[in-house]
């Protein structure tokens, strides 16, 4: 660690891995539920554990994001932060909205929620991952701006690199793009093109760029690669993601009620989207071929290539798999929606928070790297998670593919609920590959644990 | 030592420093390359899915492609080429050390790429008055789809000539320095060669 306050990435990084175990612990209790229908029944009904499930993963990665820049920033702009005190407050601010939300998923009926907290006056509720009361939606948009004020100050006072020049416009995108969930027109049709404005932005958008930055800033220190050429392939993969991205997002406007022009736009931009993916995957790989020095951290490099191979295979084969709009019109919001959206999800940026948290851990801790023991129990960890996360894709594909046939293809049609009984061995394989990714998980935390002699941190 | 973590990693020989030695010469920037690729493949797909589309309705593409103006169309690609000639006079007077030289040749360029967009203004105005849209037909779609895209790169492309009008007036380029205007070069090449394709495969072809 090279600027003191960088160390306010910690109680980030902690937050985050913290949100993640909750995060898979619904996960798991929603796996039970497809197969055990009244599992957790009145309790925990499948709406609210999905609502949580989904919650967690969004603001863990946002926690994820921000220590990332907390931890980035200074070290890009060769000057300490702008202010650590406010970056701390933050913290507490978002993690206390983030509990205090989830609580009030789980305490009390969401309609109930809904009027505690101000739906009636702006109703903005009820939206998949928009789920958050207003009060929330207000705090998240107080702590990404108080946040971005601190980053943008940090900035300017400091070098400015493409890293970080990269990394704030994709911030800066990303708290906009948020503002479209306070707008919740009455016209459905409406509401679902601006609702995507959020979620299809913010993944096949903004957060590329973040990613892109991230993998970048990591990717330099453990291979010690030229900034020159890491450089161009940042501006390349945010020109093709831009270029693609932004009107991919009518691969959501097929069948909503939209203009039919959408379905030739959808279909012909988001074909493109892998591309952005692929010439990640490239540049991971690349970097680390040409790689000047062996860092002790051999982690971190596995967690970066796995980003690389899981973000190509979850966003760009997964996504490009049902996202022209024939193949869409039969496998709309089927299992296989589900399966991209695990797969994408956990390759692009739960691997990317976790490269830069592999990376960035030691050196808060003060060190170079971990022991070998804890890096091999990491290392495991990885595999465990990622093997798993492939097979629950695999069989939620399965699965998908199965739906599809039989309720949409076949020229006698079955009822869901039929159909559903038909393929409830494949949520039973994903409900045991979801246990084998919390073992994994276990192993990951173990990680941090496991001692051992580890390499000197040294200051140069 | 290492052992049980190399187990767990994909094992990448550590690379030696390439030599600089001699690499062919590529004009401009590597990255402007890249980009041009990307866009090609955009506009590629465009055109195949086009393709696609009209081997389905012939007739109405047919009865509908008459309806455009070809006229102005032909118009507008010999702006183009004009255009496209007037730049690589820039860059060969650049080549030649007479950076400042080149500037009027760009101007010129710059004038034809507003011819060609006045143009395509008044196209587009009469065809909207027309009643065509991008939900009156599939063609239609298409016509308008590829034809504004391409528009919208025509303006990208006259904002790079003003930069790199702006390079040759301060005599910014030089044979020692050529690699701001190739770039700029080879986009607006780019922005003519698509334009080359679009306009037979729309407008003429049958
Ligand atoms: C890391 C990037 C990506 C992430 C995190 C992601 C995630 C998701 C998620 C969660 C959904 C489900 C949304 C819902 O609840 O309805 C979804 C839908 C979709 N995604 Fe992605 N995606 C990514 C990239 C891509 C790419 C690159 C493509 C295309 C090549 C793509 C194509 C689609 C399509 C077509 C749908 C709609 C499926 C349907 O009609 O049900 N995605 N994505
Ligand atoms: C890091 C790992 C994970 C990520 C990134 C993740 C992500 C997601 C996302 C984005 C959705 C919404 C999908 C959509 O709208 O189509 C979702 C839903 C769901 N997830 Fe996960 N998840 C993870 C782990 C798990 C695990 C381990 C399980 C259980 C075995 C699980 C079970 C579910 C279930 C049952 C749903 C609801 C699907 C539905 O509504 O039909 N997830 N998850
Ligand atoms: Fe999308």
């Amino acid at each position: 660690m090279k600027y003191s306050s960088q160390s306010v990435a910690l109680p980030y990084f902690i937050a985050a891995i913290g949100l993640f175990v909750g995060q898979i612990i619904f996960g798991l209790a929603m796996g039970l539920q497809y197969v055990v229908g009244d599992f957790l029944f009145p309790e925990i009904p499948f709406n609210v554990a999905r609502m949580v499930h989904t919650n967690l993963l969004i603001v863990w990665l946002l926690f994820g994001f921000m220590g990332a820049a907390y931890f980035l920033i200074p070290e890009e702009t060769e000057t300490e932060l702008y202010s650590p005190k406010l970056a701390l407050l933050m913290f507490w601010v978002f993690l206390i909205a983030g509990a205090a939300t989830i609580l009030g998923y789980l305490l009390v009926p969401y309609s109930t929620l809904a009027e505690m907290t101000g739906n009636n006056i702006l109703a903005t509720m009820g939206r998949e991952f928009l789920e958050q009361p207003l009060l929330t939606k207000i705090g998240i948009v107080i702590v990404a701006l108080a946040f971005l004020f601190n980053i943008s100050m940090t900035m300017l006072k400091g070098r400015k690199t493409v890293i970080s020049i990269v990394l704030l416009l994709g911030l800066w995108g990303l708290a906009v793009f948020f503002l479209f969930s306070f707008y919740n027109p009455g016209n459905l049709v409406k509401d679902k093109f601006y609702w995507w404005w959020v979620v299809h932005l913010w993944v096949e958008g903004v957060w590329e760029l973040i990613m892109a930055a991230m993998l970048a800033f990591v990717l330099i220190k453990v291979t010690g690669v030229d900034r020159e050429v890491i450089e161009k392939w940042l501006y390349v993969i945010i020109t093709l993601a831009l270029v693609t991205g932004l009107i991919g997002t009518g691969h959501h406007y097929f069948w909503i009620g939209t203009p039919q022009y959408w379905q030739w736009w959808g279909s012909i931009f988001s074909a493109l989207e892998p591309i952005p993916f692929f010439a990640m995957t490239v540049f991971a790989f690349n970097m680390v071929n040409r790689r000047r020095r062996e860092h002790p951290n051999k982690a971190a490099v596995l967690w970066a290539l796995g980003t690389g191979v899981m973000a190509f295979l979850g966003a760009g084969v997964w996504g490009f798999l049902h996202t022209l709009a024939p193949v869409n019109f039969y496998t709309h919001g089927s299992q296989i929606t589900a399966a991209h959206g695990h797969m994408a999800f956990y390759g692009a940026y739960v691997l990317v928070v976790l490269t830069i948290i592999s990376y960035a851990m030691p050196l808060l801790r003060g060190r170079a790297a971990n022991s070998e023991r804890s890096q091999v129990c990491e290392m495991w960890a990885f595999w465990l998670m990622t093997i798993s996360m492939v097979f629950i894709t695999l069989f939620l594909t399965a699965a998908g593919i199965l739906q599809v046939w039989l309720q949409r293809v076949s020229d006698t049609p079955m009822p869901f609920m039929q159909v559903q009984d038909q393929i409830a061995l494949f949520y039973w394989m994903r409900l045991w590959a979801g246990v084998v990714f919390s073992i994994g998980l276990v192993t990951y935390l173990v990680s941090f644990f496991v001692k051992g002699e580890s390499k000197p941190l040294i200051t140069a | 030592m290492n052992t049980c973590a190399q187990t767990l990693m994909p094992s990448l020989p550590v690379q030696a420093p390439a030599p600089a030695a001699a690499v062919r010469h590529l004009p401009g920037d590597l990255a402007i390359w890249v980009f041009i690729f990307a866009e090609l493949l955009v506009f590629g797909v465009f055109f195949i899915t086009y393709a696609f589309a009209r081997s389905n309705n012939v007739e109405l593409f047919n009865a509908e492609q008459l309806a455009l103006d070809r006229t102005s169309g032909a118009v507008n690609t010999v702006l183009l080429l004009t255009s496209s000639f007037l730049v690589v006079r820039a860059v060969q007077f650049a080549q030649a050390g007479e950076s400042r030289r080149a500037a009027p040749w760009l101007a010129g360029a710059f004038a034809c790429g507003g011819g060609f967009v006045v143009v395509k203004l008044f196209e587009y105005a009469e065809k909207i008055a027309a009643g065509v849209s991008l939900s009156s037909s599939t063609f239609h779609m298409f016509y308008l789809s590829l034809t504004f895209f391409h528009f919208m790169h025509v303006i990208l492309g006259m904002v790079i000539l003003v930069a790199m009008w702006n390079g040759a007036r301060n005599g910014r380029y030089g044979p020692d320095n050529m690699n701001g205007i190739e770039t700029g070069a080879a986009y607006w090449h780019m922005v003519d060669l698509v334009w080359l394709i679009l306009f037979p495969l729309i407008y003429v072809m049958r």
